[in-house]
């Protein structure tokens, strides 16, 4: 099978930082990541299934990867070398079309008595990510075992694998997992009747926006976004109010009618939803929560310092979002999988219009660098187009005698 | 040899490009052959000894007032009230006409033994005046007489201590003025008359009073029947000011109105080609003309913007009268015109104006988008009497750089005004449904007016509104030369030269339209039959 592979190499990893640091997704080209003909990885169990990747959405977490920029803190929760990819619209072998789930909490771990999270199917905060049958991997595409998206194929266990209905096309379906992680970050805080903001405008910041106008109920809903696409988009997806970066802070003093001291408001948003993880987004969702409010992190943050004043003098919460599992249940809803959500918001929400460009395998590096400055180019979502590589490719493959 | 009046001259072929002012600079543009060109009467000669009429003035009121000696008494409370730094414009050379005026006020008051004197700049909702705009306007003499010792006041429309409410006229008007004012056993108001629209009644009316008050006729329905603002026969604007005038002094209030008349003489003779008639430019003007455009066009835009901020005008005083409101006004009307009219036979289908640096809002600052838009259709649109230059269904077509830039401290809610409001509507009447009543009310704008120098919250949305008549009035208006996206902003068309903007406007109009280009500063008040 044909697969980009993510192997471990200081020397490239630090390549990688450099030519990243340059030009967003410059990683790729100098990084370690290559194209391999590899052999297709086994079921490691009954329960197991190939799956067959027809859209693999390529994240912001994968690009931090790939430029060399994400934190250390993974390096004992995955496996090398792994193949890459975790929004996954894929095919079973009796043609069944499926969405993944990529999270390998305790039952794929063949963990049993699950951890307590799983238990209650929260399964992003399962503590047995690096234990049970699997060697360690948080997520396929971080796991030497499971193989990734970013292939022909790879494989899951039963648990991770979702029925994708007919009326979904395959964008729609793409744009589930990210979706599941918006519901997620929109879920977990209370938002109804508030003043939201969410910073930043790219998928993850969409889907947000989506999620937290449908499921949140907020009482309005402010958008930082930098490009005008995005812009364009945030107010289709139901932002009140779209505001680029430099005008955050005075859009949420008049929305609020807050004073300001040298710049720095006296109230501010009820909660900020952080799309982004940088140590400017930090900054820029501490200086417009209010006293008291809480700052979701929902965009996985790059290692960063940070004046932390705000929050303690505040007393701000900040509360970390990371996948899916379950969510509590709500009003008019009973708890509900993060996924089954994620479906009825990208049907709902026409998500699948997010998917702005799809490249094949082998073209991961001009893929990745469109999919690192898409909001600039005026797209959202790049991914990979798996449907009919697998013969072409391994064609290719064995004509060039790898 | 006296002063020529204005006229209109229609172009050929052999007519001189004419002048444009464009921002802090100009340019030479070629009018189509036919338009007509409407050029302002020359400077009115001067009153010869300022001082000796000003004494005159105050000797001899008009209407039923007695002199203003006779109504100064020992023991009284004065407050002596004055127009702010918007006018006039530019700022004059000194000794400014208020410091002449107000230092025979303070002399007849000291004679009679008045010892409760206040100095006030009617500031209504703009910006407070820095100390050194206050000593230009009322001298360092005065300055010093009064503002160490907490004489020297601003009127503050948000204080609620500071405020009294008189009830409201009969068209159920609020009226809410300064509280020192009314409770004065006499207001001595010191105005500049620049503009037909300006004192009579709404001196105290406007100028002294609080937010309450001012949106009765501060909105978009008085702005849009205001055929023109500086007629005040047929604004809504000076009906509802005078309704109020004259129950303010239905409750008991007395006013001694002092207005004065300048001269149109605007600019000083180093930029003397500024106005003068181009095919009269002598070699001297011509060769300033080159070498001033070439400078500016090497110039940083803040540093031209200073250069011209610097700009002290020989503006003269050509009358001065005083007594009872009406009477005084009708009196100033009559210098004003003499001074202003030009009369024009029939409408236009597109009305070309160069817009300067300057208006009210932006002494010493910025003149940010919003302010081009009032300065071109709420102020430049506006002088006419009669029937507005432009047919109905025309288009303005306004020349200006028309930065997007906004002087934080001075226009604090005109940046989220053009950032959020413009953003979503451009039409006056959503605006002020929405918008308006939340940045009014806004207690940081608030707190900035009050104790910063920034203009009210509500300020730029009644910018919006002055233009609201001509809004409701063109076709389109295009501007020549402006930053693209703001002026897109404002729901407004972008064109890079004249010629592209007049072949843009014939769309709108028709081919062959009429072209009348109104060639101010300085001002005019054309009266279209």
């Amino acid at each position: 099978m044909r697969a980009l592979v993510f192997e471990r190499s200081l020397a490239k990893v630090a390549a990688s930082r450099l030519a990243g640091s340059v030009v967003p997704g410059r990683g790729a080209r100098f990084g370690p990541l290559r194209l391999a003909s590899l052999s297709e990885p086994e079921p490691p169990g009954p329960d197991w299934m190939r799956v067959r990747p027809k859209l693999a959405g390529i994240c912001g977490s994968d690009l931090a990867t790939l430029d060399g920029h994400g934190s250390r803190y993974f390096e004992p929760l995955v496996s090398f070398p792994f193949v890459p990819g975790h929004e996954v619209v894929g095919e079973l072998d009796d043609g069944a079309r499926v969405v993944l789930e990529p999270v390998l909490g305790c039952q794929a771990r063949g963990v049993h008595p699950p951890c307590p999270a799983c238990a209650q199917g929260d399964t992003g905060d399962c503590e047995r990510v690096a234990f049970g049958h699997l060697r360690p991997g948080l997520q396929t595409g971080y796991c030497a075992d499971t193989g990734g998206g970013w292939s022909t194929a790879f494989v899951a266990h039963r648990s991770q694998l979702h029925p994708v209905p007919d009326s979904f096309s395959d964008r729609d379906a793409v744009m589930v997992e990210p979706t599941a992680c918006a519901v997620h970050g929109a879920l977990r805080v209370p938002t109804e009747g508030a003043l939201v903001v969410v910073i930043g405008a790219g998928t993850l910041g969409l889907c947000t926006v989506a999620a937290v106008r449908r499921l949140g109920l907020p009482g309005t809903l402010v958008v930082v976004a930098k490009h005008p696409e995005q812009r364009r988009l945030a107010t289709e997806l139901g932002a009140d109010l779209v505001v680029e970066p430099q005008g955050a802070r005075r859009a949420v003093r008049l929305q609020t009618r807050s004073l300001a001291v040298d710049g720095r408001l006296t109230g501010g948003a009820d909660v900020v939803i952080d799309c982004v993880g940088s140590a400017r987004s930090l900054a820029d969702a501490l200086a417009v929560v209010r006293p008291r409010g809480q700052v979701v992190l929902l965009g996985m943050p790059e290692p960063f310092r940070t004046d932390l004043t705000p929050l303690w003098h505040r007393e701000v919460a900040l509360v970390g979002a990371y996948a899916y599992g379950s969510e509590p249940p709500a009003a008019g809803r009973a708890r509900a999988r993060t996924f089954a959500l994620a479906f009825e918001l990208v049907a709902d929400a026409g998500l699948g219009r997010l998917v702005s460009a799809t490249y094949p395998l082998e073209r991961y590096r001009e893929a990745v660098e469109h999919a690192a400055s898409a909001g600039r180019q005026g797209g959202v979502k790049v991914a990979f187009d798996l449907r009919g590589q697998r013969a072409t490719g391994e064609r290719r493959a064995r004509g060039a005698g790898a | 040899m006296s002063p020529r009046p204005g006229f209109v001259l229609e172009t050929d072929r052999a007519t001189p490009p004419t002048l444009f002012w464009h921002g802090e600079g100009w340019r030479l543009e070629r009018l189509p052959p036919g338009s007509r060109i409407v050029y302002p009467p020359e400077p009115m000669e001067a009153v010869a000894d300022p001082d000796e009429a000003v004494r005159q003035a105050l000797a001899h009121p008009l209407g039923d007032s007695e002199p203003l000696a006779d109504l100064l008494r020992p023991g009284m409370r004065l407050t002596i009230a004055f127009d702010d730094v918007s006018l006039p414009l530019p700022p004059m050379r000194p000794p400014d006409v208020r410091q002449r005026v107000i230092e025979a006020v303070l002399e007849l008051a000291a004679a009679a033994g008045v010892d409760d004197v206040v100095l006030m700049a009617a500031l209504s909702l703009h910006r407070r005046m820095t100390e050194a705009e206050l000593r230009h306007a009322l001298g360092h003499r005065v300055y010093e007489a009064f503002a160490p010792h907490g004489l020297l006041l601003q009127h503050d429309a948000e204080d609620p201590d500071g405020l009294v409410h008189l009830g409201c006229t009969d068209a159920g008007e609020d009226v809410e003025i300064n509280k020192r004012a009314a409770t004065s056993d006499l207001i001595v108001y010191v105005n500049i008359n620049l503009v037909a629209m300006d004192g009579g009644h709404k001196s105290v009316a406007t100028g002294l009073a609080s937010y309450r008050s001012l949106r009765h006729h501060h909105n978009v329905r008085t702005l849009q029947h205001s055929r023109s603002l500086m007629d005040e026969h047929r604004s809504e604007l000076h009906t509802s000011n005078w309704r109020m005038g004259r129950h303010i002094a239905a409750s008991g209030i007395k006013v001694f109105q002092i207005e004065t008349t300048l001269n149109t003489d605007t600019f000083p003779s180093q930029f003397a080609f500024l106005q003068r008639r181009e095919w009269e430019w002598s070699g001297r003007d011509r060769a300033t003309y080159l070498a001033t455009s070439a400078s500016l066009a090497r110039t940083p835009a803040r540093l031209a913007r200073s250069i011209f901020h610097s700009i002290r005008s020989p503006h003269a005083l050509t009358s001065v009268q005083a007594g009872e409101v009406e009477a005084v006004h009708a009196r100033t009307l009559e210098h004003v015109h003499r001074q202003h009219v030009v009369p024009v036979e029939g409408q236009t289908d597109i009305l070309t104006m160069g817009l300067p640096y300057i208006c009210p809002y932006n002494v010493n600052s910025i003149m940010n988008p919003v302010l081009v838009m009032c300065l071109g259709l709420g102020y430049f649109f506006n002088l006419y009497r009669g029937k507005p230059l432009v047919r109905a269904g025309g288009v303005v077509i306004m020349s200006h750089p028309t930065p997007w830039e906004f002087h934080p401290v001075h226009h604090p809610s005109y940046i989220d005004f053009f950032d959020q409001v413009l953003a979503e509507t451009t039409d006056p009447l959503e605006i002020e449904a929405k918008f308006e009543e939340s940045f009014a009310t806004d207690p940081w704008y608030v707190h900035l007016y009050r104790t910063s120098y920034a203009y009210h919250g509500v300020h730029p949305f009644y910018m919006w509104y002055w233009g609201a008549h001509a809004l409701q009035h063109l076709g389109a208006v295009i501007v020549v030369g402006g930053d693209v996206a703001a002026v897109r902003r404002m729901g407004f068309k972008p064109a890079s030269t004249l010629r592209d903007a007049l072949e843009m406007a014939a769309d709108v109009v028709g081919p062959d339209p009429s072209v009348t280009h109104i060639h101010a500063p300085p001002l005019l008040l054309a009266d279209v039959e």
